[in-house]
């Protein structure tokens, strides 16, 4: 009875053609393929799907390029900064971006990451914080929370046996190298749509050759953090947000005062 | 007109990078091979050819920028010495296991551990048999003078490419460091986006418009595609040990006795041959110039004719497990070594040989 209303000039969204039709292997409730969605989505309305090339991590993305329309080289963990680095080098007017996790980027590849920030390499890069290790069976990453349980702190993180949850994005919006800090989320559509901004600006500064964009999303880990995915999310807003808090850091290479 | 020059080792693979059309050379300080970066940075081959040249913060960045780069479709080429090489096993595998030509160039120096910056052969093993984790070969030839440093490096250009395999020059400090005549090979142009496009359709530099997008990846979850790649990549390493093997033969003709040392043991054994054959014993040299592809066919063909084989290596013996395989011990093959950066002398090598087959 609705057919008459299925016409192309009727049509409000589809999905994006820069996203395959594999199916995502990501939980029921992970952010990974918002996350994906929205980037994919930056590259269709930039037309840069041929201009592109994006760089997965080891994580639970570590399939992203089974999802991604484009041209993807998966690292070894907590590398991708470093292929990013070389690719954007020898192909300097594509488009590049790395899809990292905590664990690839705030702890592996720690190195990797300062470094390309350091150097000001023109890449995005974007850090899909969820503070645990989720592909391996939910461990405790660099940015586990104070007290939070995960399968290597089972009694929680103590802080002083274990250090403290890293907060990476402000660590580099240090970096002169940096020119864009900010950080997003994903579990509700306002929060979506932000993202999404963000993401697009991103990829546009790196035409501008003015160094680095770093785009953090904290996420949700239901699996990993043993949750509904709903409770995951309320969880996320009560206990992720205000330690990793929400909004731009540094734009156009000056810090935003908050 | 031959372009000669008096050069260090590493400067004429330096030299020889940019002549033979690299794209881009990422690397991190380390002794004896820092002349490399320090000279192409000096040389500034972006305006030469448009290479990229960059200091890397570590080795395990420099691979993996290799990794990025020859994934991309660029002919990319790093070199360090051997705590580096050690440190850039990890992306080895990687980028053998996704097929990626490109060039690591290792000038070696005593091990184990931090070990010492004198010239040393100890990373025969790792060079050869793999080194990082999982079945995988290296193309790895072993220059013996400053002139195969540089020829070197454009052949490795050639046959990375031929075979989307990575290569590895594995040469010494001494090599290095010793300054020789080279005659340097003409420039040959860097590869056009067009070549890029029709000599590497699989490389990842933008999703073409009218085609599928390309995935470079080591990553198979499926144990029998795993194999199945595991398979192919098996069949390529035939495909090489058929056709590289590449070797020189030194007053073999009429040899009782064969020596068998590769690089700056080779020199060595060239000044021990001449020694041996004034007091009237026939010596030759087979000198390995491709390790991996390893020149047994050669080797086994000596067995019966000769009375013997000595191998000499600046190491504690590593080379000698080969060459007792090709020869499948129907012959003697003794062993002489030095380890931690000590140069056998010729005279040493003579007695060492007289003792084992006297």
């Amino acid at each position: 009875m609705y057919t008459e209303l299925i016409k192309p000039e009727n049509l409000v969204y589809t999905k994006t053609k820069v996203m395959t039709d594999k199916e995502l292997s990501y939980c029921p409730g992970c952010g990974h393929g918002t996350a994906h969605r929205i980037i994919m989505e930056v590259i269709e309305e930039m037309g840069i799907q041929g201009e592109t090339i994006g760089v997965a991590p080891v994580g639970c993305s570590v399939l992203a390029y089974e999802f991604m329309n484009i041209d993807v080289q998966q690292a070894a963990h907590g590398r991708a900064p470093a292929l990013a680095t070389a690719i954007k080098r020898l192909w300097p007017e594509k488009y590049v971006f790395t899809y990292q996790g905590d664990g690839d980027l705030a702890a592996i590849g720690t190195a990797e990451t300062i470094h390309a920030c350091n150097r000001g390499e023109n890449i995005v890069i974007v850090f899909i914080n969820n503070g645990i290790y989720g592909m391996t069976g939910g461990q405790m990453a660099p940015t586990t929370l104070p007290n939070m349980k995960s399968s290597t702190s089972p009694y929680g993180r103590d802080e002083v046996e274990m250090g403290h949850p890293l907060k990476m994005t402000e660590l580099v919006a240090n970096l002169p190298g940096v020119y864009y800090v900010t950080r997003q989320a994903v579990h509700k559509p306002g929060h979506v749509r932000k993202a999404k901004k963000a993401i697009r600006k991103a990829f546009e500064n790196t035409a501008k050759k003015t160094g680095v964009s770093f785009v953090e999303i904290v996420s949700n880990c239901n699996s990993g953090w043993k949750m509904r995915p709903t409770d995951a999310n309320q969880w996320m807003e009560d206990n992720m947000f205000p330690y990793y808090q929400l909004g731009d850091i540094k734009v156009d290479g000056l810090f935003v005062n908050k | 007109m031959k372009e000669l020059r008096l050069m260090k080792g590493n400067e004429a693979m330096a030299e020889a990078m940019i002549r033979a059309g690299y794209d881009g050379y990422f690397g991190y300080p380390i002794t004896p091979q820092s002349e490399v970066m320090e000279y192409l940075q000096a040389e500034r081959p972006m305006e030469r050819t448009g290479m990229v040249v960059l200091q890397a913060e570590s080795e395990v960045a420099s691979i993996n920028m290799l990794y990025g780069g020859a994934g991309s479709g660029k002919n990319v080429v790093t070199s360090s010495s051997s705590p580096g090489i050690s440190l850039m096993q990890e992306g080895l595998s990687y980028i053998a296991g996704a097929e990626l030509p490109c060039l690591v160039i290792n000038v070696q120096r005593g091990g184990p551990g931090l070990g010492d910056i004198q010239p040393a052969q100890a990373d025969y093993f790792q060079a050869v048999k793999g080194g990082g984790h999982g079945d995988y070969k290296l193309i790895v030839i072993a220059p013996a003078s400053v002139q195969e440093s540089s020829d070197f490096v454009k052949l490795a250009l050639e046959l990375s490419n031929k075979y989307r395999n990575p290569v590895m020059i594995l040469t010494d400090g001494a090599i290095g460091q010793m300054m020789e005549k080279v005659e340097l090979f003409p420039h040959q142009p860097r590869w056009t986006i067009e070549e890029i496009k029709e000599k590497k359709p699989w490389a990842t530099f933008g999703k073409p418009a009218d085609g599928e997008r390309r995935i470079i990846t080591s990553l198979d979850l499926l144990p029998e595609k795993l194999e199945a790649h595991n398979t192919h990549l098996q069949e390529k390493y035939r495909t090489i040990e058929k056709n590289e093997v590449r070797y020189e033969e030194i007053m073999c003709e009429d040899a009782e006795y064969i020596f068998v040392a590769y690089g700056l043991a080779s020199r060595i054994c060239q000044k021990t041959i001449q020694l041996l054959r004034d007091k009237g014993i026939k010596v030759g040299i087979v000198r390995p110039i491709t390790l991996y592809p390893f020149p047994k066919d050669i080797l086994k063909s000596y067995a019966s004719k000769v009375k013997g084989f000595f191998v000499v290596e600046m190491n504690a013996g590593q080379m000698v497990e080969d060459v007792q395989l090709a020869v499948e011990c129907k012959e003697k093959v003794g062993f002489y070594g030095r380890t931690g950066g000590v140069l056998p002398t010729p005279e040493e090598v003579m007695e060492a040989f007289e003792k084992s087959f006297k």
